[in-house]
């Protein structure tokens, strides 16, 4: 049964009328119309739906709405636009880090929330750090210059 | 180029104002996919008037221009992740002389682009890549000529920068818009018009980036998946248990009592739901899983009986080569034989496939990230019983497919649902695990080798291979959908038992004086179809793994073996090219470390690449260890040079993931493989380094490259694990347990 809930998105406050058990990752897509965050497995086994959750990258498929009125939300929307980059992502398109870009949320989610606890990590730690997200193209090596350059930004 | 959406395909001003502007030349264009938040978007979308195929002979059918300044190219294959709108602009820029900053690019759309079939192949640069070419030479000729009796100077006097032409002088100028004041580009493509010379090409070889990047990371539309439509419905497919299951009973009426569902469409074994909102479809498919009741005849053979059934139930031997004294030189020279054997491998989409359909005013249109909007609309048309020109599919990129993976399938869902949906935009994601469940898979394969070596020579190369077909794509058959299969009026899968690319690269290049190949068809328990490289992945990884046996044979370095005994020039430059890149001569290797080499050029004709893989046999942790992959492609004239680079890099790492981890895995009663669990692929912790170098031939034909890294980086793979500890991989994937830990 639909309820009137609040989700705190990218800094404002949004309500919604929706089924509280919904996954946060629809209520995000189709309520909010916001596309970063997107469909992989839904069950926290690829990250494609990787958001901000207090600042740590978490999936956003198999949390619920009504448990995720609790957190401070983040989406790549909410870390820059194409107008204004932050500098992870000005980093992933200095380094063409993308073929099908489907994955580019999650990396860009998870990378976003390595260098916010450890801005200057090894090559080790960010292969250990970004090792949640999938990517199915092998744009790995890539993905993993794209990180080491926005932690010298 | 323009910073875009996916349906942004007009400038940002009002339709009909800009109609009125430009004249003309937009009548093709006036019927648009609409913008997310177009006021009336039944009037945007439906199709009226179009052509039921573009003509590919005009030049209009290619490139045009527009009054404001916009040159806008057509290409009837799909951005898939390969960069290929990008490639396709340069072409098209360099030719007419313009600027990137005013490219843009309509993809794959049966309303709108030329049939140029399927995405595939690596064909994409050699095909549309050449038509462009020739329709861009070709426009830019017309336009010269308008451009010289405007200025009544003879054409040759003319140069042009960035659209704007100018005599001698310099101070007489036209631009191309102003010349064409919004009306289409005369003409035919005749082939014969002028082209650029490649040594004057200041954009086409630049590693220029793509655009489309910054909306993957910042969240923008993109994707089919992103596609929301007002009054959008969310469908979910109930999947039987296995390919041979019948629906026997099915609670409907409880589950259209849920909250939010519309309808439940049953017609034979095939069931959808259409609900308000996704998560409710998701809920009104999951009760009816679990609900369903269903007969299900067992699948077999299962995998440990596979290999044994396909070598013994095979069709008559296809002789795909035949020639000199086999039997002789293999009983007189220094013989040896191996069996190599592929599992089924998925494609595995990051993205679950998904399309978005809608039957309004007796027009169906399908957004569809199928690689082939032609064959696609001729196979729903012909499911649905529909004349053809009442179908629009219209290609949106989705997530990476790297074949045939669900596209089609998805595409056919929606339009079936959408049938019994009238008015309503239906979208249909599949779940995980309906993708890797239901998806077509790289075919299971099993390759003999016979050869023999004397004197250095091979002397003798026999080589037997069993494969079921590796291209099951819709082209106009119902029955290579999936859901067509379950309808009351059923549409049979044409069994397999055919080639379709299964023999692809088991032909050496080598220089061999008997050579044997024989192909057998199987048809194999799981539903198979075109996975990147098709046949050419596990026949490199046999034909390049048996040269290294051979090699060892005739007591040769590797290297030098494939040297000696190829006779193409380019092909011996990659592999020069690698070795040197890697140290290959000179490097000092710790005990078990190894170095492996392997080559091959795509279908024999397209991009060649050779690779050396180092590896480390970590013993205390029975891990083998991926160390750096250096890989050397040679793709011809290379468009974009990072593109090229960007895809090779890809391979190289996909196949290594194919090769060290993959494999479908299933029963009795259906696929087991079906999330990342069940069926993992390679992780960042897991992948190498890697290093690519491309050998640019300007002046040489753009080869395909997109699935040159797939054979050999698998070869090259168990060729490094050999020479690291003497141990012969030949039964893919290399996991661990498959090597003898104790005598390492």
């Amino acid at each position: 049964m639909k309820e009137r809930i609040t989700l705190r998105v990218n800094g404002k406050e949004h309500e919604l009328e929706i089924d509280p058990e919904t996954p946060l990752l629809y209520a995000l897509r189709n309520n909010l119309a916001l596309n970063g965050a997107k469909y992989g497995c839904g069950i926290g086994q690829c990250g494609t739906c990787m958001v901000l959750l207090n600042g740590n990258a978490q999936t956003s498929c198999n949390i619920t709405c009504s448990a995720a009125i609790e957190y401070e939300i983040v989406t790549i929307e909410g870390i820059g636009s194409q107008e204004n980059m932050s500098p992870i992502q000005q980093a992933f398109v200095e380094e063409q880090a993308a073929q099908c870009g489907y994955c580019a949320n999650g990396m860009v989610m998870t990378a976003s929330a390595l260098l916010s606890r450890n801005a200057k990590p090894t090559n080790e730690e960010i292969k250990q750090g970004m090792n949640r997200v999938l990517c199915r193209c092998g744009t790995h090596s890539r993905i993993l210059k794209a990180v080491k350059n926005a932690s010298t930004k | 180029m323009k910073n875009s959406k996916i349906t942004d395909i007009l400038p940002k001003n009002n339709r009909r104002s800009f109609l009125k502007q430009t004249g003309s030349l937009l009548i093709g264009f006036n019927l648009l996919p609409l913008s997310f938040c177009s006021s009336n978007p039944v009037q945007d979308f439906l199709t009226e008037d179009l052509p039921l195929e573009v003509d590919r002979n005009l030049v209009d059918s290619w490139i045009r221009i527009d009054a404001n300044g916009s040159v806008t190219v057509l290409t009837g294959k799909l951005e898939l992740g390969q960069g290929i709108k990008t490639a396709l602009m340069q072409i098209a820029a360099e030719e007419l002389d313009v600027d990137m900053s005013r490219v843009d690019i309509i993809i794959a759309d049966t309303g709108r682009t030329a049939n140029e079939r399927v995405t595939a192949g690596s064909g994409s640069i050699e095909g549309s890549g050449t038509a462009i070419r020739n329709a861009a030479a070709e426009a830019r000729n017309v336009l010269l000529k308008l451009a010289a009796e405007e200025m009544n100077l003879s054409a040759n006097q003319l140069s042009v920068v960035d659209g704007v032409v100018s005599g001698k002088s310099g101070d007489n100028t036209v631009a191309y818009w102003d010349l064409l004041k919004g009306k289409k580009i005369e003409g035919r493509v005749s082939g014969n018009a002028q082209k650029k010379n490649p040594n004057d090409y200041t954009l086409v070889g630049t590693g220029y980036k793509r655009e489309d990047i910054k909306r993957m990371v910042t969240g923008g539309e993109n994707y089919v998946q992103d596609l929301r439509f007002p009054e959008m419905l969310h469908a979910r497919i109930v999947r039987p248990i296995n390919y041979l299951s019948k629906l026997v009973n099915l609670p409907k009426a409880e589950a259209l009592k849920m909250e939010g569902v519309e309808d439940v469409i049953v017609d034979g074994s095939f069931v959808g739901v259409i609900c308000q909102e996704e998560f409710q479809a998701i809920k009104a498919m999951n009760f009816l899983k679990v609900n369903a009741e269903w007969d299900s005849p067992k699948i077999s053979p299962l995998a440990d009986e596979l290999y044994r059934d396909m070598m013994a139930k095979s069709n008559p031997p296809n002789l795909v080569e035949d020639s000199g004294p086999i039997e002789r030189n293999l009983s007189e020279d220094d013989a040896i034989e191996a069996e190599y054997f592929r599992p089924f491998h998925m494609h595995a989409s990051l993205g679950p496939s998904c399309a978005v359909a809608l039957w309004r005013n007796d027009q169906l249109t399908i957004w569809t990230h199928s690689q082939g909007v032609y064959p696609l609309r001729s196979t729903v048309a012909a499911m649905l019983n529909l004349p053809e020109e009442k179908i629009r599919a219209i290609g949106v990129p989705g997530s990476g497919c790297y074949g045939h993976n669900g596209a089609d399938d998805v595409a056919a869902d929606a339009a079936l649902l959408a049938m019994k949906m009238p008015g309503k935009p239906i979208r249909l994601q599949w779940m995980r695990e309906e993708e890797h469940a239901w998806e077509p898979y790289g075919s299971a394969m099993v390759m003999r080798m016979n050869g023999a070596v004397k004197d250095g020579k091979i002397t003798a190369w026999h080589a037997k291979l069993w494969s079921d077909t590796h291209s099951t794509r819709p082209g106009g058959r119902p029955g290579n959908i999936i859901s067509a299969r379950y309808l009351e009026k059923s549409f049979e899968m044409r069994a397999g038992g055919y080639s379709g690319g299964s023999y692809r690269n088991a032909t050496p290049l080598y220089s061999i004086s008997a050579l044997r190949i024989e192909m057998n068809d199987y048809a194999s328990p799981l539903r198979t179809s075109a996975l990147r490289g098709l046949g050419a992945y596990a026949n490199i990884f046999a034909l390049e793994s048996f040269m290294d046996e051979l090699a060892h044979k005739a007591g040769i370095d590797p290297v030098d073996f494939r040297l000696q005994n190829l006779p193409d020039a380019r092909g011996r430059e990659v592999i020069e090219a690698v070795v040197k890149a890697s140290n290959y001569r000179t490097r000092q290797l710790e005990s078990n470390v190894g170095l492996g080499i392997a080559f091959a050029q795509y279908k024999n004709s397209a991009s060649y690449f050779a690779i050396i893989t180092e590896v480390k046999m970590d013993k205390e942790n029975k891990k083998i260890q991926l160390v750096k992959m250096t890989g050397a492609i040679d793709a011809g004239q290379a468009i974009n040079i990072d593109g090229l680079k960007n895809q090779t890099e890809g391979g190289m790492i996909q196949s290594a993931s194919w090769t060290m981890l993959e494999q479908v895995k299933y029963n009795e009663q259906g696929i087991e493989s079906t999330n990342w669990n069940s069926y993992p692929i390679m992780r960042f912790q897991d992948v190498p380094d890697i290093e690519v170098e491309v050998i640019n031939r300007p002046n040489e034909k753009a080869l395909g490259a997109g699935e040159a890294a797939q054979g050999p980086t698998s070869a090259s793979i168990a060729n490094a694990i050999f020479n690291a500890c003497g141990q012969r991989l030949r039964v893919l994937p290399f996991t661990a347990d498959k090597i003898d830990w104790e005598r390492i």
